[in-house]
């Protein structure tokens, strides 16, 4: 299917004008019509995305595939339970995704304060009575799951951002003044997520956030100012930062410094990578994998393993994959008649670029080793589940495209 | 809020922007394609080689754990190296032939090998399994000379704990494999599976310290699994040395004079708290649990009906008897209920109600007042004073005093002891408190529990004019630099609730329980020393029934327990023992002469000492 819609799609436009929302009108009449038009609208069918459905199955497929591979050197039992529960968390999430898309996404600007205030009210909770994990609390039990707010924190960003710029979007740019909100509405769960401790997630956010307000554009001279108080910031984080996070940002800068944690996990997933060389060893037949050589090798190296078995036509299609899904959300927001739509769907596609981008960075030792997981491959619920939830968002900009109330 | 969804005239105004984002995203990821080529084309012969060999490995270099020392700078605590034989089954291919020609040349049955060899095959082969564990120097020559016969075989060495002598082994404790449990309490977060954690004692209480931190190799092999090359090396970083507050040779004397019986003894530095010597009787071996214990030794040790493995200066609650008569003076003092010159007669016995409470000596001691009932430890004269108290009140004091609550010594087990109270007893007991009851409190029978760390930091506050000192038993923490990570300094936590006056006439009385000529541990005088002190004999038969049934030696068990608590000074330097002789019967007789040969050999060594400078 072709990128760009021209102009079919803008005549198209012009017969669904009577349906617009005109200027005036009560917010509450506008909303029930919306609802109604949700419900019954043939073309809602019609214009879903299945491309975007298509590229997540693949996704999702060879992350099973993958996941098999990985957990398999490991224990049975222990891997048949996370293969297992693998597909319970794909499950959940195909489910997640369907009621992200059923309702207009419109419905989120209104909603935005709303999921913005739950988040953060959930990341105070994780503070004060967290579930303690690996020298950390990133967790709420509630009855038998687990939630990991920080996920939620992500898309409650992108959403109050994309209302706050929608309406003030134009031309020449944001001043340094009107960035001010938007930067306290960032900055305000990345210091609870940065306590936790979770600085690959704290990044993610702060990279979220800062990719969208490009894309809104800053003003020339504001941006200058940006880029340099980001360098001054850099600085200051190197005061209160955790130990173990400039440990891990001093790793990356000179991988000799530590040898034996964080630069022994690169050195080995390079080697799992490089040795696939342009065939790979097979499925199950990865020798770096099945010798416990790598370090979490089905949650964030799980790309390695599949890198090492499915050689680099494996690799590359997996990134390839990626690209296009990535490509495929930025063109959902090109194609939005709204604002609104089009910086939520730019930031959830930013979200699902940043994490793809770090994680295969990382493991290749182009980036520093911060925990961030492969997007629909690496084992892992939240994961998984914020994802879906975002090709959800994506699905419902995608097949309201021309639904323009 | 309908503005949003308008058509303002700049709605195209992202489109070139979205332009520029995709040609980001191409180039971001043309990066990754770019880098994946390189890995895997131009590099990918390189790391083929490498993964095929499995060549770079981890290797972890143990950090040597701290010292320990006396006070007086006497190593008591050392390493040792240890030679432990391994194999990483993969290198060792054929796995059978290899370990069937060791086993030829160490004259050691397979079977022994492919037991320690299965009980370790998880995950992982080319980590190293440990075949035998400490091996001897000749095993050792062996093993080295046919080296190159036997692939995939290495030597370990790892420095393993050894304890220099058989003494202060409760104070000092000992090393033991880390439980399951440990490991996931994460409390241990440098450990792993195997390691040896502290278990009992200052290894315990200063795992911390002493651990160190591990280091670690990234090393090169060749298909043998030898080292080729070492690419990069962490080196540990050893654990810091702590000096105790005891004195070796003091803790030697004590240990000395407390065997054959069962007890515990403990000695302080009257003004600072410092603990000097603390024996425990009977003891253990620490370097058995080195080198692993069977499982058959390890249950004598536990079942033992004498506990070798309680400290029974921390853990031990005992009723503190007649010692507890200090508490009851300083209480009585104070509340005026008497003064000094209060006298009561003691005919042998007291009349409370309808029942008749007896003195420990039948013909009574006639009239006396509270320094004389010190000295003579008459029941009677406290029965009153008690009954004039009451047992809230009384409580109040002896907690004040130290009593009934944990002293915060830096040793895991601590008992916290018992102050009975009214309130307490109807909680606990059920019932409520008989007035009568309080009369056994007052002399330090019925509920009343202490153990001899908590008398001898009473002791030891009386002497020092009434600060309650926390007992130090670690002077300080040196790192391995040299660097001084703890200086102990002494440390207050609270004053004993008597005045200058009430302390003079406690310790008028306590001078003549080794002075006087009516006093009962006059066995306890030292020339030379100002020797005070306080005997005990706490009654066992009541509480311990159930107890008695198991045990062989019935009619032993049935003897008190003897208590004595002393202070010596000379010099202006002061010290405070408490000694308790489980089933010695009379502290006069059983606990004061150890006291006394204690107290004596701590000032005879001090003279030793200034007369060898």
């Amino acid at each position: 299917m072709s990128l760009f819609y021209t102009g079919f799609q803008k005549r198209l436009l012009a017969h669904a004008a009577p349906c617009f929302v005109r200027s005036g009108q009560a917010p509450q009449i506008f909303f029930s019509a919306a609802v109604a038009n949700t419900m019954f609208d043939r073309r809602l069918i019609q214009y879903f995305d299945w491309g975007l459905l298509l590229l997540t199955l693949l996704l999702c497929a060879v992350g099973l595939m993958t996941l098999y591979s990985a957990v398999a050197a490991g224990e049975s039992a222990l891997q048949k339970v996370l293969y297992f529960k693998q597909w319970v968390w794909y499950g959940v999430g195909f489910a997640a995704m369907t009621m992200c898309f059923v309702f207009d996404y419109k419905h989120m600007d209104r909603m935005a304060y709303g999921i913005y205030g739950l988040a953060v009210l959930l990341l105070g909770c994780v503070l004060l009575f967290g579930k303690l994990g690996g020298g950390s609390r990133r967790w709420l039990a509630l009855g038998p799951v687990s939630l990991q707010p920080s996920e939620l924190a992500k898309i409650a960003v992108i959403i109050i951002l994309a209302r706050y710029y929608s309406r003030r979007v134009k031309g020449e740019g944001f001043s340094l003044r009107e960035l001010v909100p938007p930067f306290l509405l960032t900055a305000f769960p990345f210091v609870l997520i940065v306590r936790q401790p979770d600085l690959g997630t704290g990044l993610i956010i702060f990279l979220i956030a800062g990719t969208i307000t490009l894309f809104v554009k800053i003003k020339r001279r504001s941006l200058v100012f940006l880029v340099f108080m980001t360098i001054a910031a850099i600085f200051a984080g190197s005061f209160f930062l955790k130990d173990y996070q400039k440990q891990r940002i001093m790793t990356f800068l000179n991988p000799d410094r530590d040898p034996l944690g964080a630069g022994y996990h690169i050195i080995q997933s390079k080697i799992a990578i490089g040795s696939g060389m342009i065939t790979g060893k097979g499925l199950l037949k990865g020798t770096q994998n099945t010798l416990s050589f790598l370090p979490e090798q089905h949650t964030d190296f799980i790309f390695s393993v599949l890198a090492e078995e499915w050689g680099g036509i494996g690799a590359s299609f997996i990134t390839l994959l990626f690209m296009t899904l990535i490509i495929w959300g930025l063109n959902i927001a090109y194609n939005c008649r709204d604002h609104f739509g089009t910086i939520l769907s730019v930031g959830v596609t930013a979200m699902i670029f940043w994490q793809a981008f770090i994680n295969l960075g990382m493991v290749m030792g182009l980036m520093p080793v911060v925990g961030v997981p492969l997007p629909l491959i690496s084992y892992g619920g939240s994961s998984i589940l914020t994802i879906m939830v975002c090709i959800g968002i994506l699905m419902n900009v995608s097949m309201r495209r021309f639904v323009v109330e | 809020m309908s503005k949003i969804f308008s058509k303002v005239p700049d709605t195209d105004w992202y489109k070139p922007r979205l332009a520029g984002t995709m040609f980001c995203v191409i180039g971001a990821f043309s990066l990754l394609l770019v880098r994946l080529f390189f890995l895997q084309v131009i590099e990918g012969e390189e790391y083929r080689r490498l993964s095929e060999n499995n060549c770079i490995r981890l290797q972890s270099i143990k950090a040597p754990r701290g010292l320990i020392f006396d006070a007086k700078q006497r190593l008591l605590v050392d390493n040792r190296p240890a030679f432990n034989l391994t194999i990483v089954p993969k290198d060792a291919r054929p796995v059978e032939k290899t370990i069937g020609r060791l086993s030829a040349y160490t004259q050691i049955p397979e079977e022994a090998f492919y037991k320690k060899l299965k009980g370790s095959r998880r995950r992982g082969a080319y980590k190293p399994v440990v075949l035998k564990p400490d091996i001897s120097r000749d095993l050792l020559a062996v093993v080295e000379a046919h080296k190159f016969d036997l692939p995939g075989i290495a030597i370990e060495i790892l420095p393993k704990r050894h304890y220099l002598y058989r003494y202060a082994a409760h104070l000092i404790g000992y090393l033991g494999e880390i439980s399951a449990a440990e490991l996931k309490s994460g409390q241990y977060p440098e450990s792993q599976g195997g390691d040896s954690v502290g278990k009992f004692g200052i290894e315990k209480s200063g795992e911390g310290e002493l651990r160190g931190k591990s280091g670690g190799r990234q090393v090169e092999v060749n298909a043998r699994g030898q080292v080729v090359r070492v690419l990069k090396t962490v080196d540990a970083v050893p654990g810091c040395n702590i000096h105790m507050t005891i004195d070796h040779r003091l803790q030697v004397t004590a240990e000395s004079l407390l065997a054959e019986q069962v007890g515990a003894v403990v000695a302080a530095d009257a003004e600072t708290g410092n603990i000097l010597a603390m024996a425990n009787s009977p003891t253990f071996d620490q370097n058995a649990f080195v080198t692993g214990m069977s499982h058959k030794d390890w249950n004598t040790l536990i079942t033992d009906p004498y506990r070798p493995m309680e400290n029974k200066v921390i853990q031990g609650e005992y009723p503190p008897a007649s010692t507890y008569k200090i508490v009851t003076a300083i209480a009585g003092l104070e509340e005026g209920v008497i003064d000094e010159n209060t006298t009561f007669f003691c005919p042998g016995y007291y009349r409370y109600g309808d029942r008749t409470f007896r003195c420990w000596r039948r013909s009574g001691h006639g009239s006396v007042n509270v320094a004389g009932a010190l000295t003579v430890s008459c029941d009677v004269f406290f029965y009153q004073v008690g009954q004039r108290l009451g047992v809230d009140r009384l409580a109040r004091y002896a907690r004040a005093c130290g009593l009934g609550k944990r002293t915060g010594i830096r040793l895991g087990h601590e008992g916290d002891g018992l102050i009975p109270t009214a309130a307490w007893k109807k909680k606990r007991v059920g019932v409520p408190w008989q007035r009568g009851e309080t009369l056994s409190i007052a002399i330090g029978q019925g509920y009343n529990l202490a153990t001899p760390l908590q008398m001898v930091m009473l002791t030891a506050a009386v002497a020092n004019g009434g600060t309650l000192y926390r007992p130090h038993i670690i002077k300080k923490i040196v790192s391995a630099g040299g660097d001084i990570v703890l200086e102990a300094k002494p440390e207050a936590i609270g004053r004993l609730p008597a005045s200058p006056e009430t302390l003079r006439i406690v310790k008028k009385g306590l001078w003549q329980v080794v002075n006087g000529s009516r006093g009962t541990a006059r066995l306890a005088k030292v020339d030379g020393v100002r020797i005070s002190g306080k005997t005990g004999t706490a009654q066992v038969v009541s509480r311990k029934k159930n107890e008695d049934k198991q045990r062989k030696n019935v009619s032993r068990h049935l003897k008190p327990h003897a208590w004595f608590v002393a202070y010596g000074e000379k010099n202006g330097e002061q010290i405070a023992v408490t000694v308790i002789v489980e089933h010695g019967e009379h502290g006069s007789s059983a606990a004061a002469p150890i006291a006394r040969d204690l107290i004596r050999a701590y000032f005879m060594a001090d003279e030793e000492e200034h007369h060898a400078e």
